[in-house]
């Protein structure tokens, strides 16, 4: 049996706009079929990270394959197998919930009846199937996010990518987004990066990344974290782990 | 669950076509939900035909030129200056929506799309042409009860002339959308892309009066690629071709159209350098 190709796979990642260093030698994995946290504050590269992830800026150094693809070099490939959640809103306000999708569809390429099929299909999953026709600018914050996740399996990507997904929305509606994430990667199988700074959003059986100005600081299960700062649970782990670059830092 | 390597998946002719049609079917769409900005852009050149021209049709006299064979009104002379005005306040909103669409993070929804940007950019442009042009038959039924009646091939042979100024306006549209950093009001375009193109062209007046008043504006006017997107329009109405003008259209037609898809290109364009919405942090 061949070795499982990772989903997500960076290679000394580095970013600079002009004078400041926005990332510098970033690597890690995501495995297939894995829930991979990205965790880090604001300010710690997570947007700049999605922006190269998602092609919008160039790679300025380093390697980044999505599925064994290299982006610089198959982009068009790499990005069929890609699901995007941007962090701010991408949905046409003006349109309908399913005129969005039949956009998307099309920009994937995909025709009108496999895309009606699709949809029918996602927005059951994510139980809005009644809400269909409705202009996406009268859903709440919580259904507006639960339309783009599912806009964003449409053309069945094999990794997601969702940058601050539960940002500006209420706990009953975080909770619920989070459940419905992990419960639709184990329905369609694929592997999840999910970009958060807040470490209750964390499972056990995840893995995170955790990300400070721009510098990897530990990568790992969630058990080998918590093993390594020898805590209890992952918020003082996150909590000492990027306490302890500013220490270095400052040496 | 196991994942191989992805095997690069084919992007067939078909699915370029749905692709291509999708981003004009979204463009009509919203074109519909903003209806405000239709009857705008309906309005203005009226208000310019009904008000203008008619205040203006005792001052000035136009003398016999091509492709007119007789006399013609003023109002006759300044249609299809305004058809070109229709097309280039469509090409410079779209260029806004492009801005808004970026803040909006629409824009980041289309480039994610697995196909080539160039192609999406150009899908771009030929649904904002496609709008441009209904709003000019839109104007030509109007117009045609106020007496400026073409003949009726004419408005056969204009589609392909309106179909090239709608792309170079458009393309001038996006190349300006990439170098704009935030959504800004209408009016810094306004005042110095829209007036300048309107005024300092053959659409309000012809360029041999032009050069008897100023030398030094008749060769601005010349230079102006406005001038002769709308002297191909004013030739293609009356089912005649001015070859100087399709190549001076065409040709910066292509350039825009180059210029802009180098500026959203992520590894040369200036997105990269300028750094995107929220992603300093």
């Amino acid at each position: 049996m061949s070795e499982a190709i990772p989903a997500l796979e960076l290679r000394h990642v580095s970013h600079h706009y002009g004078a400041r260093q926005a990332l510098d030698d970033v690597s890690f994995d995501v495995a297939p079929g894995s829930f991979c946290v990205l965790l880090g504050l604001n300010g710690a590269g997570k947007s700049t990270l999605f922006s190269l992830i998602t092609r919008l800026f160039a790679l300025q150094k380093g390697e980044i394959r999505l599925l064994g693809l290299d982006l610089t070099r198959h982009p068009g490939a790499a990005l069929a197998e890609l699901g995007v959640v941007f962090q701010s809103r991408t949905l046409d306000l003006d349109l309908s919930v399913a005129q969005n999708f039949y956009y998307h569809a099309a920009l994937h390429g995909i025709g009108r009846k496999e895309a009606d099929e699709r949809t029918s299909e996602l927005l059951k999953a994510v139980g809005l199937a009644d809400r269909a026709k409705d202009k996406v600018r009268n859903l709440s914050g919580g259904q507006m996010r639960r339309v783009e996740i599912a806009r964003a399996l449409l053309h069945r990507p094999r990794l997601l990518v969702l940058d601050e997904p539960t940002v500006g929305l209420d706990i009953g509606a975080r909770a619920d987004i989070l459940l419905l994430v992990r419960g639709l990667i184990a329905r369609e199988g694929m592997s999840v990066l999910w970009a958060t700074h807040l470490t209750d959003e964390i499972e056990p059986g995840d893995s995170v990344v955790v990300l400070h100005k721009g510098k990897l600081r530990a990568e790992g299960k969630v058990t080998d974290l918590l093993a390594k700062t020898g805590l209890a649970d992952m918020r003082s782990a996150f909590v000492a782990l990027i306490a302890e670059t500013e220490t270095r830092g400052a040496a | 669950m196991s994942i191989e390597a992805a095997a690069p998946r084919r992007l067939t002719p078909a699915a370029y076509f749905i692709c291509l049609k999708g981003i004009c079917w979204r463009e009509g769409l919203r074109f519909l939900h903003q209806r405000e900005r239709f009857i705008s852009a309906l309005v203005r050149p009226l208000v310019w035909l009904f008000i203008f021209a008619a205040g203006f049709r005792q001052v000035l006299g136009v003398s016999i030129i091509p492709p007119y064979d007789t006399y013609v009104l003023y109002d006759v002379y300044i249609t299809p200056g305004l058809m070109a005005m229709i097309q280039l306040f469509n090409g410079m909103q779209s260029s806004l929506s492009m801005v808004y669409d970026r803040e909006m993070g629409n824009m980041r929804v289309l480039l994610l799309s697995p196909f080539p940007r160039s192609f999406l950019l150009f899908g771009k442009l030929i649904a904002g042409t496609l709008v441009s042009v209904l709003q000019v038959y839109a104007y030509l039924v109007i117009a045609w009860f106020w007496d400026i009646q073409p003949p009726p091939l004419g408005y056969l042979t204009v589609l392909p002339a309106l179909i090239l100024v709608g792309l170079m306006l458009g393309a001038l549209g996006m190349l300006l959308s990439s170098l704009i950093k935030q959504l800004e009001n209408f009016s810094g375009i306004m005042n110095f892309v829209i007036f300048p193109m309107f005024f300092a062209s053959s659409a309000l007046y012809p360029l041999w009066r032009v050069q008897e008043g100023s030398p030094a504006l008749y060769y601005v006017c010349q230079i102006n690629p406005f001038t002769h997107a709308v002297e191909l329009i004013r030739f293609a109405l009356y089912g005649q071709m001015n070859w100087l003008a399709f190549a001076v259209t065409a040709g910066c037609a292509f350039v825009f159209m180059s210029a802009a898809i180098l500026a959203y290109d992520p590894s040369r364009g200036l997105m990269a350098l300028r750094g995107a919405p929220g992603a300093g942090a």
